[in-house]
């Protein structure tokens, strides 16, 4: 990796500390040990599963809200705050810059993730009281949950790229919306007819297969991701990442930062 | 060699809603500073200053022309390691501490790690940072900024430095500072290219000038040049308080200081006055020419542009 992309990347993840963004996983462990002292103590043998579904859940939502909200102004916000002149007037690639912040983003969400996984596994111990071998699928659901956060700081980073941060939450908070009932989508466009069937189809392909990535309910029932799912799943995630961070070059290299 | 060449640089913004009403920031620029010069690019707001800079460094694109940076092509990235830039109004990572700032810059400057930790504490000491370099920068004040910012823009031992307006947001002693620093950068040989409007820095400071306004080079030329115009005028200056009656009636200016007397006076009348002195056995301390200044300069060509405009209209 470019020396100067690894130093943006730390900056970003710097700032995120700073800026106390990991101050969530006050809130996350709070939800979490609330939670699994009160399934302790009205639910009779499905307390695993409660603390599966809603720690992953969980893990999933924060970090798309925290992706979502740092993203959109990585590039924003230092074009406002001119930050980027004296980074770019320096033997930094526009492209190496937007790189670094993406891995900057994504470094801090695996971080997050990795903490909330310590919380996860510890609301699990304490409702069942031991680990078993079903419980390493949860290691599974958090690898397609950071595939996706992936597929979200892209997208946050190419709106940010050219669109003020207000309307850069809008649009990825929408694509998230909307990905994450992908499926129905693909399955509405398989029923009409006519122009509908082609836009539903088009529109069912280009925004992000978010419902693929969601095997929460399956691992929370104890049945095994197939291997193709997690090849398909990889390779799409980083196509899509690859693709809009792309996008997101592209876009940058031209701008003026008036 | 020629530190600095721009051809014909130009920047032409779409403004509206459909973008198609162009806007001319900066009309074709031709300019070319000597290496080891100190350049000041002077302009009242909303010249144009601001704009070539930001084309200088690449921030923004040029609808036309090129620049040429130390004899390389600007767009070349070795080119980028040998200069420096100070923006206007710096705005840094307030996160960051000061030390921690230069740091990075330094890493992205490709400063080598052994040499960055001595340039930084150099530094510092330089821009009298030293003391506060552990406090984050969100706790600076604007004075503080502005010397973290002409620190960052030196750290890597740039051969040409970019000001945009760096004496923006000092007091008088910070001001005298950034003076006495753009000074020493001249003495080790380093090239500046300054922008202000603050007449009277560039006049202490500048080897050249050039003068933009609404996108336009008004004027070119060394401070003498520019203000070695004689108006046909004498200041005089002698010791005392009183004004000989034969001056009086010259109807000459005059200013009374504590003990001394000034008058400006028409080069014809220069004899008489010094005859007159004589006679009155006081002490003459000065006579030179009156010479216009910076700011004469300045405004009478803003002026001209103004007036060259409305008639073209």
């Amino acid at each position: 990796m470019k020396t100067s992309i690894a130093h943006i990347a730390y900056n970003t993840f710097r700032e995120a500390v700073r800026d106390r963004v990991l101050y969530n996983l006050i809130a996350f462990a709070l939800l979490l040990s609330g939670a699994a002292i009160l399934v302790g103590q009205i639910s009779i043998e499905i307390e695993k599963l409660v603390v599966i579904n809603l720690g992953l859940t969980a893990v999933s939502l924060f970090g798309v809200v925290i992706a979502i909200f740092i993203g959109i102004g990585l590039v924003s916000k230092e074009i406002e705050k001119r930050t980027l002149y004296t980074v770019l007037s320096r033997p930094v690639r526009r492209w190496e810059f937007i790189v670094g912040k993406f891995l900057g983003l994504a470094g801090t969400l695996v971080v997050n993730t990795f903490f909330m996984a310590i919380g996860v596994f510890a609301a699990l111990f304490y409702v069942s009281h031991k680990f078993v071998h079903a419980d390493g699928l949860v290691f599974m659901a958090l690898y397609f949950i950071i595939l996706e956060f992936l597929i979200i700081c892209s997208l946050a980073l190419l709106f940010s790229s050219f669109s003020s941060p207000l309307l850069s939450a809008v649009f990825a908070f929408s694509l998230f919306v909307i990905g994450s009932f992908a499926e129905d989508l693909r399955g509405f466009a398989a029923m009409a007819h006519g122009i509908t069937r082609w836009l539903a189809t088009g529109a069912a392909y280009l925004v992000p297969n978010f419902s693929a990535f969601n095997v929460i309910t399956s691992i929370a029932h104890e049945q095994p991701v197939a291997g193709q799912l997690i090849l398909q799943n990889t390779v799409y995630a980083l196509f899509y990442a690859a693709t809009a961070l792309s996008g997101a070059v592209l876009i940058f290299e031209y701008r003026d930062l008036k | 060699m020629l530190a600095i060449e721009i051809l014909g640089l130009e920047k032409t913004y779409k403004v509206g809603f459909w973008r198609k009403r162009p806007k001319p920031a900066l009309r074709p620029l031709h300019l070319q500073v000597e290496e080891g010069e100190i350049f000041g690019f002077l302009g009242p707001n909303g010249a144009g200053k601001t704009t070539t800079l930001k084309l200088l460094m690449g921030l923004v694109f040029p609808s036309a022309g090129s620049a040429r940076f130390l004899g390389k092509a600007w767009t070349d990235p070795t080119v980028k390691a040998q200069t420096g830039f100070l923006p206007e109004q710096p705005y840094f990572y307030d996160y960051l501490t000061a030390h921690e700032l230069l740091e990075y810059y330094g890493q992205l400057s490709g400063v080598p790690a052994k040499q960055r930790k001595q340039r930084i504490e150099q530094i510092l000491q330089q821009v009298g940072l030293h003391d506060v370099q552990g406090v984050q920068l969100r706790k600076f004040s604007k004075g503080m900024l502005q010397r973290v910012g002409i620190g960052q823009a030196i750290l890597h031992d740039p051969k040409l430095v970019f000001f945009d307006e760096p004496m923006s947001g000092l007091d008088p002693i910070g001001r005298r500072e950034v003076r006495d620093l753009m000074d020493q950068l001249k003495q080790e040989g380093k090239t500046v290219f300054f922008s202000t409007h603050i007449l009277s820095d560039a006049e202490a400071l500048c080897d050249r000038v050039a003068i933009i306004h609404k996108g336009e080079l008004r004027g070119l030329g060394a401070i003498e040049d520019l203000t070695s115009t004689v108006r046909g005028k004498v200041e005089v200056i002698w010791q005392g308080t009183q004004m000989p009656p034969s001056i009086k009636a010259l109807g000459a200016e005059c200013h009374v200081a504590a003990d001394t007397v000034r008058v400006i006076i028409d080069e014809n009348q220069q004899d008489a006055v010094i005859d007159a002195l004589r006679r009155e056995r006081l002490r003459l301390i000065s006579l030179t020419p009156v010479r216009t200044s910076l700011e004469t300069y300045f405004v009478e060509k803003l002026r001209h542009a103004e007036t060259t405009a409305a008639t073209t209209v």
